[in-house]
């Protein structure tokens, strides 16, 4: 019987082939498992990513193979004051169209928090911005601030409170203004059903105990409300800086980066100088300065908003 | 230089067409008047096949003569030939695929300097464009320009037709404000532009980011004040008095303009033009067939002229056609296969029709097309007749190259007017900019 039971055990073991102790083998596993997903980022992130950055160190053109020319992109670029005027307005309109969409999203995200009539259809229709496709909303836009046809301009005419058309992209400031206006209503709809998602995790149980102690409607907001809100307030704001940051299609199609330049962004300067203008190299170079920034704006949402000790599953003390 | 094509425009010409198929040809080869000449000896290779690309059509009948066309020389030759029509936008960059990467289509129709950039890839076709120019009486300035390596005779390119965008105007505003057509002199066009203004029928010229209209409208204003982005050696000479006296010039032309022309794109003065609210602009035919095969606009194409623009300076008006040039690539194993065919799209047969497919909106790059019957269909088109016979072509008047096309792409020249339109910077400082950025891209490399 022995004999018996000692032989199954050893069939069994014997069963064990080497693809079975293979797949057995833990660090065998991590590598197959990671294969694909690194697989997938080598050839479409890496690999375009490290072309970018080396072709920043180029001088190749559309149609000729460059050489290495060491830091003559970034240096030229440093003098150039269309570059610089990129620079600014990138950052000016991070920066302010942000503001506007953190401010009205949450403010949107508030209101829809309360008990309305067609509460989920309301919600449905908030989204429509963001749900249309940009470049169908950068031609309604281009098509409302045109110098001509502009559905504003004849609403005001109409209305006898002017005399000509507004100038809405004609000129450097107006056009910037107008830009960033297009460029809030395309976002607040995500921050503002970002951060409803967020208010309705918050507990009804902190409010009524607020209540019970006699904290006022601000008082709410500002001890209870805000600091909930905070962890997905940082997530959101990383994202919407990411993508205000390297924003392209609304500028390409409403000014394509005119009226003289005055409206570039990082991306559309670099998209100009590399495909249309042919400078691979400078066009690369542009989207390489970029990297800084959107790395700064992620620590700085990363650090400033989103080191709570209780976002890590511990008391905050 | 919008295309905008209608249903009706494709009807019209459609019906044009198939009475040319009916009998037209013998009528079409009688009008044009060839010169004796010999073809080149190309015997066509075994088992030839050839893969062609080339931009797409501005009108249905071009791309359905273009295919015909292509068909009777497989009939006649046995050579399969595909042919494949890419937008405008992306020809230049599959080009430049195609040169870097030695593979894909044999020959392509690509656009004015594109031969000149891939020259070293190219097969070079000086006996074709020999034969073709002696036959059919030679090759007009802007075709030889295009088609020829700077300062040889070596053909690397073979111009097919150019679209070119002069002044279009209201008749009874120009007449209203007391001139029989625009005057050919500075002074008088701006007196022209004034009293269009102050009769509320203002002119306009597009000065935003426009490749075409932006760029023929800056391109005028510097070259009739006689200045150039470039000399004859590719030295920068933007910076001149010449260029400076035109931006001059502007600052008092563009108080005339409708306003926002700075925002403007190619197709804003075509949309403004059929709004009545624009009466002096340039443009291509397109806006003209546009306004013509709408009823609700038929009126204002009554009412619509064409003349060249403004001289200016010069003895011959300013203006550089947007050229399609054909080339053979070096990696296609039929390069003979490659020239008899382009040959045979330039014999009457097949490019006389081709030409009156067109309507106007490409114009021939040979003398003996000028009798071509597309010229009597529409006295108002016929400007269009002398759009290759032009010293004038982007990069004017340095060597082709990429830089002068990357220069163009760029809106230097628009831009630097633009600066001093808007009152954002002098003529001064708006030329050492140009200066500045067209020195970039004429570096030596």
């Amino acid at each position: 019987m022995s004999a018996t039971a000692a032989e199954t055990w050893r069939r069994r073991a014997a069963e064990q082939n080497w693809l079975v102790r293979l797949f057995d083998n833990k660090a065998f596993l991590i590598v197959m498992c990671l294969l694909p997903a690194v697989g997938l980022l080598t050839v479409f992130l890496t690999y375009p990513l490290g072309l970018g950055v080396w072709l920043a160190f180029t001088d190749t053109t559309i149609g000729q193979r460059g050489v290495f020319v060491g830091l003559e992109n970034f240096e030229f670029l440093f003098s150039d004051p269309i570059f610089w005027n990129a620079v600014f307005f990138s950052v000016f309109y991070t920066g302010v169209a942000t503001i506007g969409k953190f401010a009205l999203g949450l403010w949107l995200a508030l209101l829809l928090n309360n008990h309305l009539p067609f509460k989920s259809f309301l919600r449905a229709i908030i989204l429509l911005p963001w749900i249309v496709p940009t470049v169908l909303s950068a031609i309604a836009f281009w098509w409302i601030y045109d110098p001509q046809f502009s559905i504003i301009s004849w609403v005001l005419i109409e209305l006898g409170l002017r005399e000509t058309n507004v100038d809405f992209i004609n000129t450097a400031w107006p056009a910037r203004w107008s830009l960033i206006w297009a460029n809030i209503w395309r976002g607040i709809p995500f921050v503002a059903i970002s951060l409803l998602a967020g208010l309705q995790t918050i507990s009804p149980s902190l409010y009524e105990a607020a209540m019970l102690d006699g904290a006022t409607a601000w008082q709410r907001f500002r001890y209870v409300t805000f600091p909930m809100l905070l962890p997905i307030l940082a997530i959101v704001m990383t994202f919407s800086i990411i993508f205000t940051f390297t924003d392209f299609q609304l500028v390409y199609a409403i000014t394509r980066g005119g009226p003289v330049n005055s409206t570039h962004l990082l991306a559309t300067l670099a998209f100009q100088r590399g495909i249309p203008g042919g400078q691979l190299g400078e066009g690369a170079a542009i989207a390489v300065s970029m990297v800084p920034f959107l790395v700064f704006a992620t620590l700085f949402s990363y650090f400033a908003l989103a080191r709570r000790k209780w976002q890590q599953g511990e008391t905050n003390d | 230089m919008a295309n905008i094509i209608t249903r009706r425009s494709i009807l019209g010409a459609g019906a044009g067409l198939a009475a040319l198929g009916a009998g037209g040809q013998a009528f079409a080869q009688s009008r044009i008047r060839t010169a004796p000449a010999s073809p080149p000896n190309l015997p066509i290779e075994n088992g030839a096949s050839l893969r062609m690309l080339r931009p797409v059509r501005f009108v249905q009948p071009d791309e359905e003569v273009f295919r015909a066309n292509c068909a009777r020389f497989t009939q006649q030759t046995g050579v399969q030939v595909r042919v494949d029509f890419v937008g405008w936008e992306d020809i230049t960059q599959q080009t430049a695929v195609t040169a870097n990467t030695g593979a894909g289509p044999d020959l392509i129709i690509g656009f004015n300097e594109a031969p000149h950039i891939y020259a070293d890839k190219l097969v070079e076709l000086t006996d074709i464009a020999e034969y073709i120019g002696t036959k059919y009486r030679g090759w007009l300035t802007l075709a030889q320009r295009y088609g020829k390596r700077h300062g040889t005779n070596n053909w690397i390119g073979l111009p097919f037709g150019a679209s070119g965008g002069p002044l279009v105007w209201r008749k009874s505003a120009v007449n209203e404000a007391g001139y029989q057509a625009p005057p050919d002199d500075h002074a008088g066009f701006l007196d022209l532009c004034r009293k269009l203004k102050a009769n509320n029928k203002p002119p306009g010229f597009a000065l935003g980011n426009a490749v075409g209209d932006g760029n023929g409208f800056a391109n005028w204003l510097v070259w009739s004040h006689g200045g150039y982005l470039v000399d004859e050696n590719n030295n920068v000479a933007i910076n001149s008095r010449n260029t400076i006296e035109a931006l001059n010039y502007l600052r008092d032309l563009y108080p005339t303009f409708v306003p926002g022309t700075i925002a403007w794109g190619d197709i804003s003065n075509n949309r403004a033009y059929a709004a009545n609210e624009l009466f002096l602009t340039s443009n291509g035919v397109s806006l003209y067939f546009a306004l013509k095969n709408d009823p609700a606009t038929r009126h204002i194409a009554d009412d619509t002229e064409h003349t060249l623009m403004p001289k200016g300076r010069l003895t011959q008006s300013p203006m550089a056609g947007l050229t399609l040039n054909a080339m053979v690539f070096r990696h296609s194993r039929f390069p003979n296969a490659a020239k008899a065919l382009l040959t045979f799209l330039m014999e009457t047969e097949q490019y006389d029709p081709w030409l009156q497919a067109n309507l106007g909106y490409w114009s021939q790059p040979l003398e003996a097309y000028s009798d071509s019957a597309v010229w009597d269909s529409d006295p108002k088109v016929r400007i269009f007749k002398d759009v290759m016979r032009t010293e004038f072509y982007i990069g004017y008047k340095g060597p082709i190259s990429q830089a002068s096309a990357a220069a163009n792409a760029d809106y230097i020249m628009v831009q630097m007017c633009a600066s001093v339109a808007s009152g954002q910077a002098t003529p001064e400082a708006a030329a050492r900019e140009a200066e500045r950025r067209a020195a970039r891209f004429f570096r030596r490399r």
